[in-house]
């Protein structure tokens, strides 16, 4: 198995936990990553407010160099594979848009073909469709007996519809669910798991922003989630490097909810060292987790 | 075909909690959910309170949560939420105090509506006939023209959620409407008030609404429409336009975003209050080995994003 690697800005830059661990478990895993060194930001869904056109035209760079290498793409954020999903469908209906885009790309010898189109993947997708639940079932060195895990999925991977594949893949919304137990642990749900982190507008009106964090977090608390896992390192920032800030608007006393990166969950169970998935690289400990873990030994 | 309904029962006046009430009612296969809760109120159960009139999709009041989603109960069929005759969990809509049962107080909404001045304020003196408008421009808004005002937008609306002030999709959806009229004489004080707190910048792009909408407005959209617009026209003094500027020049320069750059350049460089208090999330970020490099990393092709900038940042395609 073998993908054009999108690892996204924030694996580069406030997560590079996220980009070690998706390097390490993909190697474990046998997913050969070629890496777009040259790729440019996806624009997030802030720069489309800016410019749609701008914004479009970035992401038909990535596909075009994606394409060039014939092969899919894998991103390990939901805000990115939001944005590229609704990128390649705007492409594909506005052949104007796409004809002057290549024009322009045409300049670094780049061509984007909108119509045969690329797959493009978030790294949650490629375990459950492409690699096979069963087949990560039977790689497991250390399952994740004992642990409690809830889902975060991000909102990008789960909205709209219409545009993420739902038509091809309708258990999309699940998948997060189906790998927490396919890994050994116990499935915590809790009501905020497919709503916003409140992370974009986390500059422009922090109090409602941490509010949704600390109402997601004391909920998945309550339920008895030792931690969360998420497939969006925005996400992540805002319910992991927040948290201390967003305990004033929790619902519940002491909160401490660890936030894995789904690549390190993976990772923990294909029994890599915990040191190498960098779990400690996080604000929130996630200790308490650790040392369930060592309880569970790793077979060889 | 066997309905199995699973609804929440609500009586303020009662003092008593909500409660889940089941009820099972034989129904044809085409039945719709509301159907079945117009059979439950006829046949079983004369206390359900529930709105309804056009039964079509058309008049909106029978917006409510199915299954946890916010959806018009006559557009949803039986069939397309319980495949194999599971049960069907059926809830008011949020975001709106209940009355009774699966009505809900509208008066929030309708005062938000209010609020973006939804009619024509032409400027000028007007003219011998009647206001025209060139059809490309109504085209332009026949998505928003769409809204049949039902509130589902609104009822799963994540930022409604914690801030009851925000103006939430509907609104800001049929603001975009007046925004983009040609014949409209008020964009600029418009767009100065919608980029006012509780106004657009306040939307975390959840995508909750274009998800939920049974018209396909996208209020989403719409949002992101008038942000675009209103920054556009230089309104720009406020931390969401900041941010977007903010973000979009960072990659311009480098081609990639640079997270480090982000507070400051989102709350001004000479805002030091604001700046300082980010610090203790920024120390925590340090220790835990997080923080972002201060320095733009140029990717190899980053004078080709900077011409993609230079050829698409101005133009409409
Ligand atoms: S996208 Fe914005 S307006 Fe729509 S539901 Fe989410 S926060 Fe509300
Ligand atoms: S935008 Fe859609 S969901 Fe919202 S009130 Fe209008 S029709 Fe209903
Ligand atoms: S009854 Fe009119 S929209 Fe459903």
């Amino acid at each position: 198995m073998k993908y054009a690697f999108w690892p996204g800005c924030v694996s580069k830059g406030a997560c590079p936990e996220l980009y070690t661990s998706m390097v390490r478990t993909s190697a474990a895993l046998g997913i050969e990553l070629v890496e777009l060194y040259d790729g440019n930001c996806t624009g997030a869904g802030v720069i489309s407010e800016h410019s749609m056109e701008t914004a479009d035209a970035l992401n038909a760079r990535n596909f075009a160099l994606a394409q060039r290498l014939g092969l899919p793409l894998i991103n390990i954020c939901s805000t990115c594979q939001g944005v590229q999903s609704m990128a390649q469908q705007r492409l594909k209906k506005n052949a104007k848009l796409a004809a002057e885009i290549n024009q322009t790309l045409s300049d670094e010898g780049l061509y984007y073909d909108a119509q045969k189109g690329l797959e493009v993947k978030n790294f949650l997708w490629v375990l459950v469709e492409d690699f096979g639940l069963d087949r990560l079932k039977s790689m497991i060195k250390r399952p994740l007996h004992g642990i409690s895990a809830g889902p975060f999925y991000g909102c990008y991977i789960l909205r709209p519809e219409s545009i993420l594949g739902f038509d091809e893949f309708p258990e999309r919304d699940t998948y997060l669910e189906q790998v927490i137990e396919a890994v050994g642990c116990k499935l915590i749900t809790y009501e905020g798991q497919d709503k916003c982190c409140g992370f974009p507008i986390l500059t422009i009106n922090k109090k409602n922003s941490l509010t949704m964090a600390a109402n997601h977090l004391s909920e998945a608390q309550k339920e008895g989630a030792d931690f969360l896992v998420t497939p969006c390192p925005l996400c992540h920032l805002n319910l992991d490097a927040q948290q201390p800030d967003a305990a004033k608007y929790a619902t519940v006393d002491g909160l401490q909810v660890p936030i894995l990166h789904l690549p390190q969950l993976i990772g923990l169970a294909l029994g890599i060292d915990p040191k190498e998935l960098r779990v400690d690289r996080h604000v929130v400990s996630t200790n308490k987790v650790l040392s369930k873990l060592t309880a569970t030994p790793v077979h060889a | 075909m066997e309905v199995k309904l699973k609804v929440l029962r609500y009586d303020p006046e009662s003092g008593k909690e909500p409660e889940y009430r089941r009820y099972t009612v034989d129904m044809p296969e085409s039945a719709t959910v509301l159907d079945s809760l117009i059979e439950v109120r006829e046949f079983h159960d004369g206390t359900l309170s529930l709105r309804c009139s056009c039964r079509s999709a058309i008049c909106g009041s029978c917006a409510m949560r199915i299954n946890g989603r916010a959806r018009l109960a006559c557009k949803t069929q039986v069939s397309s939420v319980a495949e194999d005759g599971e049960e069907i969990v059926v809830e008011p809509a949020g975001n709106m105090p209940t009355i009774k049962d699966l009505v809900v107080d509208m008066a929030p909404f309708w005062d938000k509506i209010r609020a973006v001045k939804p009619w024509l304020q032409p400027s000028g003196p007007p003219p011998e006939r009647e206001y025209l408008a060139p059809p490309q421009a109504m085209i332009e808004l026949a998505e928003v023209m769409n809204c049949i005002m039902c509130g589902a937008c609104v009822s799963d609306c994540t930022v409604l959620e914690v801030d009851k002030s925000f103006l939430a999709p509907a609104a800001l959806a049929k603001a975009w409407r007046f925004v983009h009229d040609p014949r409209d004489g008020n964009t600029a004080a418009r767009l100065r008030e919608l980029s006012e707190p509780s106004g657009i910048w306040d939307c975390t792009r959840c995508n909750f609404c274009v998800q939920v909408c049974p018209k396909d407005v996208k209020p989403m959209d719409q949002i992101m429409k008038l942000r675009a617009e209103a920054t556009a026209i230089g309104i720009t003094n406020n931390a969401g336009s900041r941010h977007t500027f903010a973000f979009t020049s960072t990659v311009k320069e480098g081609g990639r975003l640079n997270e480090f750059q982000m507070l400051p350049r989102t709350h001004g460089l000479l805002n030091i209050a604001a700046n300082l208090a980010e610090l203790p999330g920024g120390i925590r970020m340090i220790r835990a080995g997080k923080m972002p490099s201060p320095f733009t990393h140029k990717i190899p092709g980053a004078a080709h994003v900077k011409r993609i900038f230079k050829r698409f940042e101005h133009a409409k395609v």
